[in-house]
């Protein structure tokens, strides 16, 4: 009987000569997801009606079909390796449910795992208690949006990412909510792809992670209380803007992580409440234009061999340090920002103070060599010792400074 | 000796001095909070006055009420009242009196700013119970110090010299000593430093509820673990308990021998 | 009344009480005269309790008092500088002391005797050295203490209180209580004071009726007798 309703609906299809369409749900002819990939032809439409469905390991290979979830059909992994794993182009995947990867230490299994693929979509699903969540290999343009991806991470070794990228180009990454992963987004090798309007949290290690990946644009993303809020590695040609980094809030906790970046821009950002703001190591030729830094107990920390990076018109406002910074300027440039800490003047009346701004305290650099000094902070004596190196610097770097200082916020 | 402390209070509630106190941190707090309007930063801002303010003027208040209301004392002294119970008394006025100026003075512009609707009700609580300690702190000391100075020229000046010294010499001395030793392990020492002296463990306390916690893990270990459990939390409340009793148990002490 | 054996008290190096005794009568008025420095004051403080002498023992009705405090309830104190805590008003004052008390007080009585009724609401820091001073002999005589100790009671007064408080006083020993009194002003010791106490560099050099000082010393005149003491321990 089955049989004979497949042939009729093969026959149905190739009749109609247009792409047809398959129902999955627990009473239909067909019950299992495999098994409706498996009689689809190209072009296909699989659309699976609510239910729980306890399979792994779902292949689609070569065949590009379009599956649509109805109210979210829950696809149980049940601990066992991959939920579903495809080596295709032109496919969609939408409103799943996918739920109990297994986790591994050899191997990398997802709750989606798309390689050598192109032009496809991954739109709207939900993942809770994957190991990695959407993982792409070897695959170009794509589109991985409205996602919504949780677990719960407790060792780095033993988790993994939620979106994952490897060796990929040309991917958009929108909107997706991860939470309590390893990192939120890891991409590594992955040129000319956007990311914008995500929100990741409680994340182990990064909400966003790039390893040597350049000419990509990240925008409007929030990440919140992770281990770090970004680490942009080995990268260049990268723009970021209008993000919020917030709560990344612990010992050695950053928003965002610069190494070795070369030729980028950060613009439109806003950094809130972290430990250290941005850490800057290795970094060239970046603009940081019209930042906000606030409440973070370093505003940018500026480490070794950082050459030629530019700061303007960015608001540095109630830091516990603005600038902490390691070695010689090195032909950095701070002109036009906001500090709250300024107590200058403007009798001219242009806006901009008329004595120059020094970042950097005498106390950063005191914690710099001795941190169990970080005990005194905003302590009086510490606020004498800062006054008289503001007037006469003698430890910090004596022209580090922003002889431009704003007397009014930058709004943006 | 709750007589007694009625009547202080009463005699300070009617000071002058106790209003400037009042109204000053009745405008410190309206400046802070609707000026700025920024209700972190007037934390903080709050934070530096107290823990250089509450101490300079528990310390000076106490020294001039014990001076001044000597004649006082000793009409008391020909009651039948226990000795004790006039000092406490007299302590446990000008305290009381001074934490009232400072909670009021600061609770009323914070309250009408809608601190109870705000997440920083916490760090204000700290910022009161810290300011509370010192005023009990640096009052006790004060009237050990008058206790044992007959001289009040002399008294003003040891009073003075007592805040200058903990206030400010002393974490240039504690600074100097962690940048001298630098290159040996100093964790634990500054722990046990920054607890003998009232006021940098109030800044701590306070801190602890703002900025100073995430940058306290990135020094070392032996700060988070200690500050960030309830251990180091009831440990640090236990020992400005212990600045409140030592001094005023001082006081029980030194009134007991004293002749007038 | 108040037994005192063998009172030492030094300030410093200073020695100002140096082995005294004194044995008081059960009431009567007695005076304890001597120099500047003789220590008068610091004995009356002793007995107060106020000042904590290195040896002796002082006994009042039998009880021993250093380091204890409840049997002040059964003394009234004049203290010498009538300066009270400025922000009270005089009624304020004189029902704080009642309160500490908790005895009945005759206090109606001693304002209108003093004439301080236009001054009850008036802070103490506005009166004037003489008024204060009436404050004061109210605050001391309201209760009815079988002991009372006077430290110079006659500083700043008019005439017209001046015999007032002189009767209070005797108004006070014919109750059978003990008064002691410390002046400068001899006319008032010699007309009021059933006994004298001298003291001479912390001990007591004389102790007898003015009629017997009189005699000791061979003179008529009390003045010239108090006179007599110190020109001859001074010569």
């Amino acid at each position: 009987m089955e049989r004979l309703f497949i042939i009729l609906v093969l026959f149905l299809a190739v009749f109609a000569g247009h792409a047809s369409e398959i129902e999955v749900c627990k009473t239909c002819e067909i019950s299992s997801i495999q098994k409706a990939i498996d009689f689809a032809e190209d072009g296909d439409l699989i659309r699976i009606k609510s239910g729980i469905y306890k399979e792994n390991g779902i292949q689609i290979l070569n065949k590009s079909l379009k599956i649509i979830g109805e109210n979210y059909p829950v696809i149980d992994a049940e601990m066992q390796g991959t939920a579903l794993s495809i080596s295709a182009n032109n496919f969609s995947i939408e409103g799943l449910k996918i739920i109990n990867v297994g986790k591994s230490h050899t191997e990398e299994f997802a709750g989606i795992l798309v390689s050598q693929s192109r032009n496809f979509k991954i739109l709207n699903n939900k993942l809770d208690n994957v190991f990695f969540g959407i993982l792409l290999e070897k695959s170009n343009e794509g589109v991985i949006s409205g996602n919504h991806i949780t677990s719960n991470a407790r060792s780095q070794s033993n988790s993994g990412n939620g979106i994952h990228l490897w060796n990929t180009n040309k991917v958009e990454i929108r909107n997706n909510k991860i939470v309590g992963l390893r990192d939120g987004i890891y991409l590594e090798f992955v040129n000319n792809s956007e990311i914008s309007g995500n929100f990741c949290k409680d994340n182990l290690r990064y909400g966003l992670h790039f390893m040597f990946s350049d000419e990509d644009i990240y925008t409007d993303n929030i990440f919140e209380n992770n281990g770090a809020g970004v680490a942009v590695m080995y990268s260049k040609f990268i723009e970021m803007r209008g993000n919020h980094f917030r709560k990344n809030w612990g010992s050695a906790s950053y928003g965002l992580l610069l190494k070795e970046i070369t030729d980028s821009k950060l613009e439109n950002n806003i950094f809130e409440e972290n430990t250290i703001a941005i850490s800057a190591d290795n970094t060239n030729r970046i603009e940081y234009l019209k930042n906000d830094f606030k409440n973070n107990g370093y505003a940018v920390r500026i480490r070794g061999a950082c050459y030629d990076n530019f700061f303007k018109e960015n608001n540095f406002l109630y830091n516990s340090f603005d600038i902490g910074y390691t070695g010689r300027l090195n032909n950095n440039e701070f002109t036009e920002n906001y500090w709250s800490a300024y107590t200058g003047y403007d009798l001219d009346k242009n806006g901009i103070g008329d004595v120059p701004y020094r970042p950097v305290k005498l106390f950063s650099y005191l914690v710099n060599r001795t941190p169990e000094a970080i005990i005194l902070l905003r302590s009086l004596f510490i606020d004498l010792l800062d006054f008289s190196e503001k007037v006469s610097p003698v430890f910090t770097p004596a022209n580090l400074m922003d002889s431009q200082p704003l007397m009014k916020k930058v709004s943006w | 000796m709750l007589k007694i402390l009625k009547y202080s209070f009463k005699d300070l509630s009617r000071s002058r001095w106790s209003y400037v106190y009042f109204f000053f941190y009745l405008l410190l707090g309206i400046v802070l909070l609707f000026l700025n309007n920024d209700l972190s930063n007037a934390v903080i801002t709050l934070m530096n006055v107290i823990i250089i303010l509450v101490p300079l003027i528990g310390t000076i208040f106490g020294v001039m009420y014990f001076y001044n209301s000597r004649e006082f004392t000793e009409l008391l002294l020909a009651q039948p009242v226990k000795r004790s119970s006039i000092f406490l008394g007299q302590y446990l006025g000008v305290a009381i009196s001074l934490s009232a100026s400072l909670i009021l003075g600061l609770g009323i512009p914070f309250v009408a700013y809608g601190i109870f609707q705000s997440a920083a009700i916490w760090d204000f609580f700290s910022l009161l119970v810290s300011g509370g300690f010192l005023t009990f702190i640096f009052t006790a000391l004060a009237f050990n110090i008058a206790l044992s100075q007959e001289n009040k020229i002399k008294g003003f000046g040891m009073a003075i010299l007592l805040w200058l010294f903990l206030a400010v010499i002393y974490d240039g001395l504690f600074l100097l000593s962690l940048v001298y030793f630098q290159d040996y392990p100093l964790d634990k020492f500054s722990l046990v430093a920054s607890m003998l002296n009232p006021i940098d463990l109030s800044r701590i306390l306070i801190l602890l509820k703002l900025d100073i916690s995430a940058l306290l893990g990135y020094t070392g270990a032996v700060f988070k673990d200690f500050f960030g459990t309830s251990l180091g939390s009831i440990t640090s409340f236990g020992v400005l308990i212990l600045w409140v009793i030592f001094p005023v148990w001082r006081i029980v002490k030194l009134s007991g021998k004293k002749d007038f | 009344m108040v037994n005192i054996q063998n009172l030492h008290k030094k300030f410093g190096s200073l020695q100002v009480l140096n082995g005294l005794n004194l044995e008081t009568p059960e009431n009567g008025i007695i005076a304890v005269l001597g120099p500047n420095g003789s220590g008068k004051t610091t004995l009356i403080k002793s007995i107060l309790g106020m000042v904590v002498p290195q040896k002796g023992e002082i006994k009042i009705n039998g009880k021993k008092i250093i380091k204890h405090w409840d049997y002040r309830k059964d003394i009234d104190y004049l203290p010498q500088i009538a300066n009270f805590p400025g922000n009270l008003s005089v009624t304020e004052l004189i029902k704080m002391i009642k309160d500490l008390r908790c005895k009945p007080a005759r206090d109606k009585e001693l304002i209108s005797l003093f004439k301080l009724e236009p001054f009850l609401d008036k802070k103490l820091n506005n009166l004037s050295g003489g008024s204060k001073q009436k404050v004061n002999l109210v605050l001391c005589f309201m209760f009815n203490s079988p002991l009372i100790i006077l430290d110079e009671p006659t500083t700043g007064l008019d005439p017209v209180s001046l015999i007032r408080l002189r009767k209070l006083i005797q108004n006070e020993k014919e109750k059978g209580k003990t008064i002691l009194i410390t002046s400068h002003i001899m006319s008032f010791v010699e007309e009021i004071s059933d006994r004298i106490v001298f003291l001479l560099e912390g001990k007591i050099y004389f102790n007898g009726t003015v009629a017997e000082l009189k005699k000791a010393t061979n003179q008529q005149d009390f003045e010239h007798a108090i006179a007599n003491i110190l020109s001859e321990n001074h010569a």
